[in-house]
């Protein structure tokens, strides 16, 4: 090894070494050496953000839009606890994170010093694993077995603690990603299925007569072949294919197959296709509560196939008939080959049968909404519209925060390919969107980014509008302003006999001005007929921009499977009643 | 036969003996809401570096076999074995058991723990320590005899367990 090389020099060369391109982070004390070396190198681009949540959730919209580790760098004390909200987010959604804290020189750790905070104690139920350097020579080896963590198996956020000392001191170790690698005995997890399991799915689904494919965010995770496989086996198979709120843009939503997403707020073909499936296929989704609803009520007649990266997630809420530990593209590659050797051929009557079923079902028109040509606008009118303006575009990815937006958002904008939807499903993260756009940009200079938002959720990360000025960064945020915390206001009235217990949003800033404060532009629209320009302009006009799209004020979203109900139990419009009252199990659901 | 019953399983696991690697363990099973009944753990390779954990848990079988899931998931752990479904398993526990009393009690402890091969390691006019080593069980029943007799103290190292036969565990 030539020369020695300080820690802080060590990690910035072990970060180039894994491919890093960009660090989204914030300076402090603790981690004034490896700035300090960052600013002493051009390969490696840092982007400064306002709040270190934002670094993480920025982080998180490089990697979903790229495939990539996201990669963040904080300081001690405080930069680490305002990470964690972020680090929670990527691990409920298996984003792959190296997350970078400072910590306090060794000697003083334990003892209280300033900006001390225990960063391995609080991120270790947070984080998929994290490491805390405790010499120099440690350095290179710790940094690579980090990213071979977080991107490995089901992937997810680590944090690689880094006490001031050991990063000043100097060292000449520096160990290679590919030795580190090939010496690590634990963590491996399996991804190739088990051939005779493969068999045995294509034996059970051969002989269903109502199949469906229920796909997840590990078909995403797993790189954009796995997503081409899923859509060449579901058009060779003749299979509908449905997907999770993480698993949109896995399968063409534009395809024929596709009946939308499932679970609370998914369609009423999809939800009530898996209640009344034969065969059914889990393709990279762990059979959330969101999605399963009751739970004893679940698809009950189906034989279920769980394909999952990780094992835990098999039979933890819903037992399977047949569970497959795999990577969704390996998996897929193998179900395709042996399908295809098989000369494998669904019954046709049965499958004629279960397409005009569910074609039935798709002609109850569920997302059906009306707009009046004049006067307010409806927001699924708006977000629709939006999407029918980019869909011609080549490269549009939508973040967005939590809440009824989000739902819209998810139930109309029809994603054709993996990696161009970004949103916090596990955790439900309000204040997601900006900052996960802003890593989207980034990592995409030529994209429209846009942050779909309600005027709620983009003031729990505002800031970031100054990160996107001082990059340049073209962001558009589409605020659905309903002046009302929209979903918590949906519950009240549903739930809750209306008693609308703060949740309106009172006091809004005026967001053309905030706009413009911040150096970007502002728009307001309040009357459908000025929608479509409004959203021109918003698309066309260069910088950030702030949308303030004013729709109905107690529009609900529908469907809604209220918490704790079954599948059939779905609520269409606001006719409909809440079939029964909701029980008191169901109410203590979030 | 039903699925809710509760079953006590002893899980052992091979881990890297690294800062944190019980918190890891621990935190799992309180954030998850899974119990431990008892836990032990300490370095059995020096070479390796790797700790052996024993868990006694219980739950219903799905809850168990989450736990395994779960177990084996975390980075540093190698291994993980079910001894009890993994066929014969000999466990064994060690408990140190302190008795004060005079007179009559004190022959009677004496000759309680001998009729269960408990060991005097310690001894003065009022009192004993007793070292007794065997199933958890064989334990509860010596220190439920002793507590009339002046029973003060008891310190136990929680089971520790081994599968019987040749084969080893993980790797």
């Amino acid at each position: 090894m030539s020369g020695e090389m300080t820690g802080a020099e060590t990690l910035i060369k072990a970060l180039i070494d894994q491919g890093v391109d960009t660090v989204f982070g914030y300076p402090g004390g603790a981690v004034l050496p490896i700035y300090d070396a960052l600013f002493q190198q051009n390969s490696l681009r840092h982007i400064l953000v306002r709040h270190e949540q934002a670094a993480v959730h920025a982080a998180e919209g490089y990697a979903r839009s790229t495939g990539k580790v996201g990669v963040v760098l904080v300081t001690s004390g405080p930069g680490a606890t305002n990470a964690v909200t972020g680090l929670t987010d990527a691990l409920m959604d298996s984003i792959p994170l190296v997350c970078l804290t400072g910590q306090v020189p060794t000697h003083l750790i334990g003892n209280d010093a300033f900006q001390e905070a225990d960063t391995t104690g609080i991120t270790r139920p947070c984080t998929k694993h994290n490491y805390l350097v405790t010499s120099a020579d440690d350095m290179s080896r710790v940094v690579h077995e980090a990213f071979y963590v977080a991107r490995s198996g089901r992937p997810g956020p680590v944090v690689i603690d880094v006490p001031k000392d050991t990063q000043q001191n100097k060292t000449s170790v520096y160990a290679k990603a590919k030795e580190v690698e090939a010496r690590r005995i634990s963590y491996r997890p399996q991804v190739k299925p088990e051939h005779a399991k493969i068999e045995q799915a294509v034996e059970l689904l051969s002989k269903a007569k109502r199949p469906i494919i229920y796909a997840g965010g590990g078909v995403i995770n797993s790189g954009p072949v796995a997503a081409q496989l899923l859509t060449q086996f579901a058009r060779m198979s003749g299979i509908p294919v449905t997907n999770t709120l993480m698993g949109l843009g896995a399968f063409p939503a534009t395809d024929n197959h596709f009946v939308g997403m499932l679970g609370m707020h998914g369609t009423y073909e999809a939800n009530l296709a898996m209640y009344n499936c034969d065969v059914m296929l889990n393709i990279g989704a762990r059979f959330d509560d969101r999605i399963t609803g009751r739970l004893d009520e679940f698809s009950p007649n189906s034989t279920k196939i769980h394909i999952d990266i990780d094992a835990s997630s098999i039979n933890k809420t819903v037992m399977v008939d047949l569970p497959i530990i795999a990577d969704a593209g390996h998996a897929l590659e193998d179900l395709t080959r042996i399908w295809t050797a098989r000369h494998t051929e669904l019954d046709k009557a049965g499958m004629e049968k279960w397409w005009g079923q569910i074609n039935e079902w798709r002609g109850k028109d569920c997302l059906k909404f009306e707009q009046p040509s004049k006067g307010e606008i409806k927001p699924q009118h708006a977000i629709k519209t939006f999407y029918e303006m980019v869909a011609s575009r080549d490269k549009v990815i939508v973040s967005t925060e939590v809440g009824q937006h989000q739902m819209w958002a998810a139930q109309y904008i029809k994603f054709d390919k993996p990696n161009h939807w970004l949103t916090s499903g596990g955790l439900g993260t309000m204040g997601y969107g900006l900052p996960a756009a802003i890593g989207a940009q980034v990592a995409h200079p030529d994209a429209l980014v846009v942050d779909v938002a309600g005027e709620a959720s983009i003031l729990m990360n505002i800031q970031e509008m100054a990160t996107a000025a001082q990059y340049k960064l073209p962001v558009k945020i589409f605020i659905i302003n309903n002046q009302w915390m929209g979903m918590v206001r949906q519950w009240q009235e549903l739930l809750h006999g209306s008693r609308y217990s703060e949740s309106y949003s009172e006091s809004l800033p005026d967001f053309v001005k905030l706009a413009e404060a911040f150096g970007a532009t502002g728009i307001r629209v309040t009357d459908v007929s000025e929608l479509e320009e409004g959203l021109t302009k918003m698309i066309e006009t260069p910088g950030p921009v702030i949308f303030d799209c004013c729709v109905t004020k107690d529009e609900n979203c529908f469907p809604m499977i209220p918490s704790g109900a079954a599948h059939y139990d779905m609520i269409l419009t606001k006719e409909d009643k809440v079939a029964n009252p909701v029980s008191q199990e169901g109410m203590v659901l979030v | 036969m039903s699925a809710d019953q509760i079953e006590s399983r002893v899980i052992a696991v091979l881990v890297d003996n690294e800062p944190g690697v019980l918190a890891r363990v621990i935190g799992l099973f309180t954030g998850r809401g899974y119990n431990i009944d008892s836990l032990t753990v300490t370095e059995v390779d020096a070479g390796q570096n790797l700790s052996r954990i024993t868990i006694v848990t219980s739950g219903t079988p799905q809850v168990l076999e989450q736990i395994k899931a779960q177990l084996f998931r975390l980075v540093p752990i190698h291994a993980v074995g079910d001894l009890t479904t993994g066929g014969d398993l000999v466990e064994r526990e060690l408990a140190l058991v302190k008795v004060v009393a005079k007179g009559e009690q004190r022959v009677e402890a004496l000759r309680i723990a001998d009729i269960f091969k408990a060991r005097v390691v310690d001894a003065g006019h009022n009192h004993f320590v007793f070292e007794l080593t065997g199933k958890p069980k064989k334990l509860n029943s010596f220190i439920e005899l002793m507590q009339p007799l002046g029973l003060k103290d008891v310190s136990r190292t929680g089971v520790v367990a081994i599968a019987r036969g040749p084969e080893a565990l993980g790797l």
